[in-house]
């Protein structure tokens, strides 16, 4: 690794840090306590960075799988796998986060409501993106095919949400866009969201980097080989 | 583009041919319905009202479960003897070969739906005159057909596609079946057409997304 290199990541990291404190300090100290849901509540400060971000990553696959197939350089599909598997890991954070909150705000675990469905339909979705990845050996077909899944797959999101909403809905909906929150708890998520993006883009950089030197030491292992 | 159109058909023509000798696909995926089906009926108390709420959701799964065993043929078939090679030589482009086995694949899984729902309507004892039934049929399975090509054609060539083709099919098809099991139940309560409409554009939304994606992905799941 270069020195510019390790120097962005000591930045990454930092900053990371700095900002992961920051936000759980303001979520369970500077923030008041909601006035009807009570102290869970808190979680929806970590629930919503987590939903956009794990959208983020999936949209992250999707345009890095377009640009492969256009391409065709490696980079692109080491991003796109890096990112879905940051985005699988988000997106089980939102299931299980949403599963706590509804747990003691509706009084059950689990309901097959819009937002919980389409999100369960998308982590199926890159779950069997990264199942398709662990089982193709051979590393431009792997790119393919894993590239034409992560367009395939995105594609089917407004699908989904749009089927699922006309099924049925009960999800606290847009109070976040409708002003329903007090300056205090919107500087709270914006802080929330700015440290879990940092976090996203830290865990991308650091997988794509390990998986560039295991591609190094391939190659290397199949130098000698030869 | 009436040449390609020739083209089409001659590779669709190629698989029903190859169908009706072998018979390899259509009869063993109609006796796996068929048990599904059956199978279902144990599952829930029969000639019940409660029967009556499942019923849409029963021929659902049972034709998504044999839409995946059907399609996990389609490209499966033309594995041995280095099938697919030779397609792939053909003077065609790549969307050509995918028209032409979404054909074949479209209509298998219709013939097979064709056999499957009156003898679901009879064994459940629900009415048995339902045209509206069969547009939701053939948009659903338009559906099923170009998504699943296109997996199929992925599949085929990595390891454990047995498993691998039903993970990666049934999340992107979640919209054509919720659709389908929504639509077929306002059919089977007799509501008006007004009601099902929303669920009638949904799956034609997702046909002609899926039929465009599909079609202008498709070479670089068989290329190389």
């Amino acid at each position: 690794m270069n020195g510019s290199g390790a120097l962005r990541n000591y930045v990454l990291v930092g900053l990371g840090f700095a900002l992961m404190v920051a936000a759980l300090y303001m979520v369970f100290i500077y923030v008041p306590t909601d006035k009807e849901t009570g102290a869970v509540q808190r979680i929806f400060y970590f629930h919503v960075p987590l939903a956009w971000i794990g959208f983020l990553a999936f949209l992250v696959v999707f345009v890095c799988s377009i640009l492969y197939l256009m391409k065709r350089a490696v980079k692109w599909d080491t991003i796109a796998s890096a990112s879905a598997e940051v985005g699988v890991v988000f997106t089980s954070l939102v299931l299980v986060t949403g599963s706590v909150w509804a747990k003691a705000a509706w009084g059950i675990w689990w309901t097959w409501d819009a937002r919980l469905t389409a999100t369960l339909v998308l982590w199926f979705t890159y779950v069997a993106y990264l199942l398709l990845r662990s089982y193709v050996t051979e590393d431009s077909q792997r790119a393919r095919l894993s590239a034409v899944l992560g367009i395939v797959g995105f594609i089917d999101v407004p699908v989904v949400a749009l089927a699922v909403m006309l099924w049925r809905t009960q999800h606290p909906g847009a109070i976040i866009f409708e002003g329903g929150l007090v300056p205090s708890m919107l500087f709270t998520l914006v802080v929330c969201i700015v440290a879990f993006t940092v976090l996203y883009i830290m865990l991308v950089v650091q997988s794509t980097r390990f998986r560039n030197m295991e591609a190094d030491i391939r190659n290397m292992k199949n130098t000698q080989a030869d | 583009m009436k040449g390609s159109l020739s083209k089409v058909l001659a590779i669709f023509w190629k698989d029903i041919l190859l169908e009706i000798r072998t018979k390899e696909i259509v009869t063993s995926v109609l006796v796996f319905a068929l048990l599904v089906v059956v199978i279902f009926n144990f599952a829930f108390e029969p000639e019940t009202a409660a029967m009556n709420l499942v019923a849409p959701g029963i021929l659902w799964v049972a034709f998504t479960f044999a839409g995946v065993l059907g399609l996990n043929r389609v490209f499966a078939v033309e594995r041995e003897n280095s099938r697919l090679a030779g397609l792939l030589l053909c003077p065609v482009d790549h969307m050509t070969i995918y028209w032409g086995k979404l054909l074949g694949s479209f209509t298998f899984m219709l013939a097979i739906e064709i056999i499957i729902t009156p003898i679901f309507l009879v064994l459940l004892n629900l009415p048995l005159f339902l045209p509206r039934l069969v547009l939701i049929v053939v948009l659903a399975t338009l559906g099923f057909t170009s998504v699943g090509t296109l997996f199929s054609a992925l599949a085929v060539n990595i390891k454990a596609r047995d498993i691998m083709l039903p993970i990666l099919f049934l999340p992107v098809v979640v919209p054509v079946i919720i659709a389908a099991v929504e639509a077929t139940a306002l059919v089977l309560q007799g509501s008006p057409w007004g009601d099902m409409l929303t669920w009638l554009q949904i799956m034609i939304a997702f046909d002609i997304i899926y039929l465009v994606v599909a079609t202008l992905v498709f070479q670089y799941v068989v290329e190389g």
